[in-house]
C-alpha cells in the first residue's frame, strides 16, 4: 500500500515537474517571438510544411463531415417537417463545434507528430546541441518558427474546414437531397451570429492551435534522444493534443454558450 | 603572461547523472596552442565533460573557466558570446540535414555577422579547400560518408575562427584513410591556426600522436595524465591496462557477479 502511494506521488510529482517545464519552455518561445518577426523567412518556411501541407486533408475532412452533417441532419430535422433548416444546423455544427475541434484532431495527427518527430530526431542527431555550441539558440531558431507556425495555421485551416464542410452539405442537401437552395443559404445567413458563432469558432481554434503546437515542440524538445524516445514523444503528442482539445473544447463551450 | 596561464581551468567538478555519479572531484588544465586528449574507457562520461565545459550541463559542484571566465557564472548572452570562440565537432557531426554543405559552413556566419553574401562564399570555400572537400559543397548532408560528415562539421567549427575546438570521439568508426586524414587535419589545423584542442577519444593510438599532453578518466577521476611519452612508462597498473589495451587489470574482465560455480549449479545466495 506504502508502495503503491509511494509510486501515485512520484507520478504525480513527476507530471507537474514535467508540465512546469513545458510552462517555462512556453516563456522562452514567447520571449523568441520578436526574433522571429524580424526573419519572416523561417516563419513562412514553417507555415508552408505545418499549414499549407495540411491543406489537403483538411479540405477531403471537412468535405465528407460536411456531407454526413447534411445526410444525417436531413432525417432528423425532416421528421419535424423543418428540412429548411438544413443549412443553419450544418453551418452551426462546424462553425462553433466540428470545424475547430476536428480540425485540431486532425492537425495534431498531421502536423503536431511531424513537428515532434522532427524536433526530436534533430536532438538525437545532436542538432540542437550543435547550434547551441555554435551560439545559436534552437528555441529562436527552431521552436519559436514552428509554433508561430502552427498558432496561425490553425484559425486557418479550422475556417477552411468550416467552410468546405458547408459546401460540402450543400451538395448533398440541396443537390442529392432537394431542399431548396434560396433557404439553405438564406436560413444561415439570418440565424448565424457573426460574434457568437463565428467569432467564438475562430477563438476556439486559436486556443487549440495553441495547446496542439505547444504540446507538438514541446514533446520533441523534451524527448528522449533515442529512436524509441523519439516514438514515444510522436504518439503522446497526438494523444495529449486530443485530450486537451476535447477538454478545453469543453470548457470553452461551456464558457462561451454556457448561459444560452 | 596570459599566454602562459591554462586555457581551460576545471577545478573540483563534480557531475552526477540521477544517483549515478560521473565525476568525482575532476582537476585538469587545458593549456593554450597544445592538443590535449582526455581518455577513458567508454562511459566515463568524456563526451559529458566537453559539454560541462561549453557550458550545455552544469556541475554541481567545482568550477570550470575558460580563458579566464567561469563557465557557468556567466549570463545567458554572454555565454553565447564565449561559445562563438569556442568550436566543438560532435561524434555524429551535428550538421543540420535540411540544408547543402555549403550552408551548413556558412550557418554561423550567417546568423553571428553581416558580412555579403560573396564574402561568405569566400571564406565558406576557404574553409571547405582546409578540409579538402570545396568539391562537395553541393551535396546534401545525407549524402556524405561518415569521415566527410565529420570534415564538414569541422569546416563549419572553424567557420568563425574559434580560439579553441573540442572534438567529440573523431577517430570513432571511421576506415583507416578517413581515421588518418582526420588525425592529420585535428593537428594541422591546431598548428596553423593556432588553436588550442581538446580531445576525446579511446583510440589509443591515433589520439597519442598528435596530442601534447593527455588525461586518463576513470571511475570519476582523474587517474594519470602527462605526455603520451609519460604515460608510455606510467607505472599505474590501470594506465598501462588503458594504454596497452589488456583484457583484464584494474579494471576487471568480468562484469560484478556472484561466484561463478554456485551461479552454474543455481545456488540461492
Amino acid at each position: 500500500m506504502v508502495g503503491y502511494l509511494q509510486g501515485l506521488g512520484a507520478r504525480s510529482l513527476g507530471m507537474f515537474e514535467r508540465l512546469g517545464r513545458g510552462a517555462v519552455f512556453f516563456i522562452n518561445i514567447l520571449l523568441c517571438i520578436p526574433s522571429v518577426l524580424v526573419r519572416p523567412r523561417l516563419l513562412v518556411a514553417q507555415l508552408h510544411s505545418v499549414g499549407v501541407l495540411s491543406f489537403s486533408l483538411i479540405v477531403v475532412a471537412g468535405l465528407f463531415v460536411g456531407m454526413v452533417l447534411a445526410l444525417q441532419g436531413f432525417y432528423t430535422l425532416s421528421d419535424f417537417g423543418a428540412e429548411g433548416m438544413l443549412g443553419v444546423m450544418v453551418a452551426a455544427s462546424l462553425v462553433r463545434e466540428l470545424g475547430p475541434v476536428v480540425a485540431a484532431l486532425l492537425f495534431a495527427g498531421r502536423a503536431g507528430s511531424a513537428l515532434t518527430a522532427e524536433i526530436g530526431l534533430m536532438k538525437a542527431t545532436e542538432q540542437l546541441s550543435g547550434m547551441e555550441m555554435m551560439a545559436v539558440d534552437p528555441v529562436a531558431r527552431i521552436m519559436a518558427p514552428r509554433f508561430l507556425a502552427g498558432l496561425l495555421s490553425m484559425p486557418i485551416l479550422a475556417t477552411l474546414f468550416s467552410a468546405v464542410g458547408i459546401l460540402g452539405g450543400y451538395f448533398i442537401g440541396v443537390g442529392l437531397l432537394g431542399i431548396d437552395e434560396g433557404g439553405y443559404w438564406s436560413q444561415m445567413q439570418a440565424k448565424i451570429d457573426f460574434n457568437q458563432d463565428i467569432m467564438n469558432g475562430l477563438i476556439k481554434s486559436i486556443v487549440f492551435g495553441w495547446v496542439v503546437t505547444w504540446i507538438a515542440v514541446f514533446e520533441g524538445y523534451d524527448a528522449i534522444p533515442t529512436s524509441e524516445g523519439v516514438s514515444r514523444a510522436t504518439t503522446r503528442t497526438v494523444v495529449h493534443s486530443a485530450f486537451a482539445v476535447l477538454l478545453l473544447d469543453f470548457i470553452l463551450t461551456a464558457l462561451m454558450f454556457g448561459d444560452i | 603572461m596570459t599566454e602562459n596561464k591554462p586555457l581551460i581551468k576545471i577545478r573540483d567538478v563534480h557531475f552526477s547523472r540521477g544517483s549515478k555519479l560521473i565525476f568525482d572531484g575532476v582537476n585538469m588544465d587545458i593549456q593554450r596552442g597544445k592538443v590535449t586528449a582526455i581518455m577513458g574507457p567508454s562511459g566515463t562520461g568524456k563526451t559529458t565533460l566537453l559539454k560541462l565545459i561549453g557550458g550545455q550541463l552544469r556541475p554541481s559542484k567545482g568550477s570550470i573557466e575558460v580563458d579566464g571566465r567561469d563557465v557557468h557564472k556567466l549570463r545567458h548572452a554572454e555565454l553565447y558570446k564565449l561559445r562563438k570562440r569556442m568550436g566543438m565537432l560532435f561524434q555524429s557531426g551535428a550538421l543540420l540535414t535540411d540544408i547543402s554543405v555549403f550552408d551548413n559552413v556558412a550557418y554561423p556566419l550567417r546568423e553571428h555577422t553581416k558580412l555579403p553574401e560573396t564574402m561568405i562564399r569566400h571564406l565558406v570555400l576557404m574553409k571547405l579547400q582546409a578540409v579538402g572537400l570545396r568539391g562537395a559543397r553541393d551535396l546534401m548532408p545525407s549524402e556524405l560518408s561518415g569521415g566527410m560528415a565529420r570534415r564538414v562539421a569541422l569546416a563549419r567549427a572553424i567557420a568563425l575562427d574559434p580560439m579553441m575546438i573540442m572534438y567529440d570521439e573523431p577517430f570513432t568508426g571511421q576506415d583507416p584513410i578517413s581515421m588518418g586524414v582526420l588525425v592529420q587535419l585535428i593537428k594541422v589545423l591546431n598548428d596553423a591556426l593556432g588553436l588550442s584542442s581538446i580531445v576525446v577519444s579511446h583510440d589509443v593510438q591515433e589520439t597519442c600522436a598528435i596530442a601534447d599532453y593527455v588525461y586518463l578518466v576513470s571511475n570519476g577521476k582523474v587517474v594519470d595524465h602527462g605526455s603520451p611519452a609519460d604515460l608510455a612508462q606510467s607505472e599505474s597498473q590501470w594506465s598501462q591496462q588503458f594504454m596497452q589495451g589488456m583484457a583484464d587489470g584494474p579494471v576487471p574482465f568480468h562484469y560484478a557477479a556472484r561466484e561463478y560455480a554456485s551461479d552454474l549449479l543455481g545456488v540461492n545466495e
